[in-house]
Order: C-alpha cells, then structure tokens, then sequence
C-alpha cells in the first residue's frame, strides 16, 4: 500500500538471463499505523497546561489589637459579593445612609468602576465581602479584577449582618 | 512523514505526565493570572461543589510519614502495607477513623467508595493536622516549607472556602496559591 510496486522484471535486451534482483525495500505500513496509534495515544493523553496560580497573602494574625490601623472611611471601598453572581458596591464605611450599587462581572462593570475610583482617589482600599451563597468563582473573579485594575491594597473581609440586610433590602 | 510521526511520537512520549486518577474532578474557575504551579512541594487542598475537602501532596515520602504522625495523633495505626497504598493514593477525603479500612480495599473498589471529605469543623479538626504534619515532613524531606495550594470547584460555596483559609490562618500560614485555569488577559484601559 505504502509503496509502488516496481516492474521486477528486467526483460532487456540480449536476452540474458539475469538474478532476479529483490526490492529492497521493505513494507513499512504496519510499523507507520503503530507510529500513528502511538501518536494519537499520546496527543489525547497529554495534559499540556499545566495548572496556573493566583497568589494571595492574608494578613498575619496582629500581635496587639492597637497595632492595627484604622481605615479611612474616605478610602474605603467595599465591593459585595452575592447569590447568583450578583456584585453590589459602596462607597466609604458602612452608614445607615449607605446606598448599594449594583454592577456586574463584566469588563464595562466593577473593573470600570474600580479604575474610577482609583483615578479619583488612589489610596483607595478594596473590602471584599462574599455573601454565604456567594460561589468561589466569583471570589476567583474579583480577585482577578484587583490584579488587572492594579489595585494594591484589597481585603478579603468576612460579610457582616449589615451587609446582608443591605442587600436583602436593596431587593436586586 | 514517517520521521515527522516518529518525532512526534518521541516528543509526546517525553513530555507526557499521565493524569492522575483522582478521587474528585473540579473544574476549577479561570483567572488571568500566568504563574506556574511549582513542580514540587505542593500541599494541595481541594473543595469540591459537594463542600466535600480533599487533600494530597505528591511526593510519597512526605505521605507516609504525615499519615504516621496524624494516625498516632487520632490513635490509630497503620500497616507497612497499608503506608505504601496510602502513599499511593493521589488524594483522599477520608477521616483519619476510616482510613485503614479504605487502605484494606483492593485497587478497583476503592474507586466505588464515596469519600466524604476530611473533617473541617472546629471540634474535629483534621485538615489542620494533615497541613501541619505534612507541612513539618515536607520540611525534613524535601528541605524546604511546601507552597500550599487551593483548588476549589468554582461552584464551591464560599463558606467552606473561607473556612479553609481561616484553618490555615489560625495555623500562621497566610501565603497560597489558588489554583485556576488560564484565562486571556483584558487591557486595563484608563
């Protein structure tokens, strides 16, 4: 199959009787379909990207609680994380005049917003506060939207009672 | 041809790194982030959608004698057999109570086996112990503090992660991986 048969024989002139010469060659079909078997083995076993990583730091554990340090209420942003992929925002600490803005995921959503707010005021530092019906992808998520907005000071904080009420009352 | 195929055959072979058959598949979130999981001297702890927590390292020797210290700890006792399947194993989310009965089964129906995870809650704390001892053999065998890394489902409830965190918060261990898939990077306009 693999290769054209050549004419063996060598009718020449003068008649002689010559050996009859054997082909060389030899038949390589069987050895090229097990090349190829092996080939595709491997092409679909393979798992080529290898996993990537985010990194996160937590804060250590403060020895002494006056070692911490107050946080501006005109540097605090806070970005809520909810059920259904939901994203909420407010500006400065937690009032009771605190409006909840609703955003979402997408590139025109939070990571406008977050760049905004950065031009406007760039000691800015980020709370993020996931809800219980929050998923991880969306903790996934907003942590990737800190590393491409550049934004370098950012918390993971845990929800507080407030927060929830705020978005069970804001209906969205 | 046939050269081309054979090269190829050769380049797949070398680069090949079997996929470990392991006892949860998650499908973890993407993030734009490029940074290699290290090689070696990796704690892994993953959670899958089920709030179910699973933990393996790799390297054999660091097994065996983690699940020497954590069985003396929860007294139990384990066989020379039963430490060589254990560092077998790619992951586990077993109680540590349970462990040597999974070790007895043969190869094909531990498989069946639905492993409900390590105990996070407070009161019974396994993961901790498995992060700490692992962590401390790591250290003995491999010379070095191990990266640990998250792997999560990205369905995975955020209570169940973050309880992970703080477990290895309590234990001073602030620095780790997520462990995501890749994602294109968007231009950060201004």
């Amino acid at each position: 199959m693999a290769e054209i048969q050549q004419s063996a024989d060598s009718g020449g002139k003068g008649g002689k009787k010559r050996a009859k010469k054997m082909s060389t060659k030899i038949d390589m079909t069987p050895m090229v379909d097990l090349a190829f078997l092996l080939l595709t083995f491997f092409m679909l076993t393979t798992t080529f990207a290898k996993p990537k990583v985010m990194q996160i730091s937590m804060p250590v554990k403060p020895d002494r609680e006056e070692e911490q340090n107050e946080l501006k209420a005109s540097d605090a942003f806070t970005v809520l994380l909810g059920e259904n992929n939901k994203i909420f925002y407010y500006e400065g600490l937690m009032d009771p005049n605190t409006k909840l803005q609703p955003t979402d995921y997408t590139a025109t959503g939070i990571r406008q917003i977050l760049l905004q707010r950065r031009a406007s005021r760039p000691s800015t530092v980020v709370m993020i506060k996931a809800a219980d019906k929050a998923n991880y992808k969306n903790m996934v998520d907003i942590l990737d939207e800190m590393t491409i907005t550049g934004q370098k000071k950012y918390a993971l904080v845990d929800i507080s009672k407030e927060d929830e009420n705020l978005i069970q009352k804001s209906g969205l | 041809m046939v050269d081309l195929a054979f090269l190829l055959v050769t380049f797949f072979m070398l680069t090949a790194t079997p996929t470990e058959d392991t006892a949860v598949v998650v499908d973890t979130p993407s993030s734009t982030s490029d940074r290699q999981l290290p090689d070696k001297g990796v704690l892994t702890i993953t959670i899958d959608k089920n709030k179910r927590v699973f933990f393996s390292t790799e390297s054999q020797q660091v097994k065996m004698q983690a699940l020497e210290k954590v069985g003396a700890k929860y007294g139990q006792s384990f066989s020379e057999k039963q430490k060589k399947q254990f560092a077998l194993l790619p992951d586990f989310g077993l109680p540590v109570q349970q462990l040597g009965a999974f070790l007895n089964l043969p190869g094909d129906q531990r498989k069946q086996v639905n492993q409900p995870g390590i105990p996070v809650d407070s009161l019974n704390n396994q993961l901790a112990e498995w992060v700490m001892t692992s962590r401390n053999a790591n250290i003995n065998v491999l010379g070095s503090a191990p990266y640990i890394a998250i792997k999560g489902d990205g369905t995975a409830d955020v209570p169940t992660v973050k309880n992970v965190i703080k477990i290895l918060q309590e234990k001073n261990l602030n620095r780790f991986y997520l462990i995501t898939d890749l994602e294109n990077k968007p231009v950060a306009s201004n």
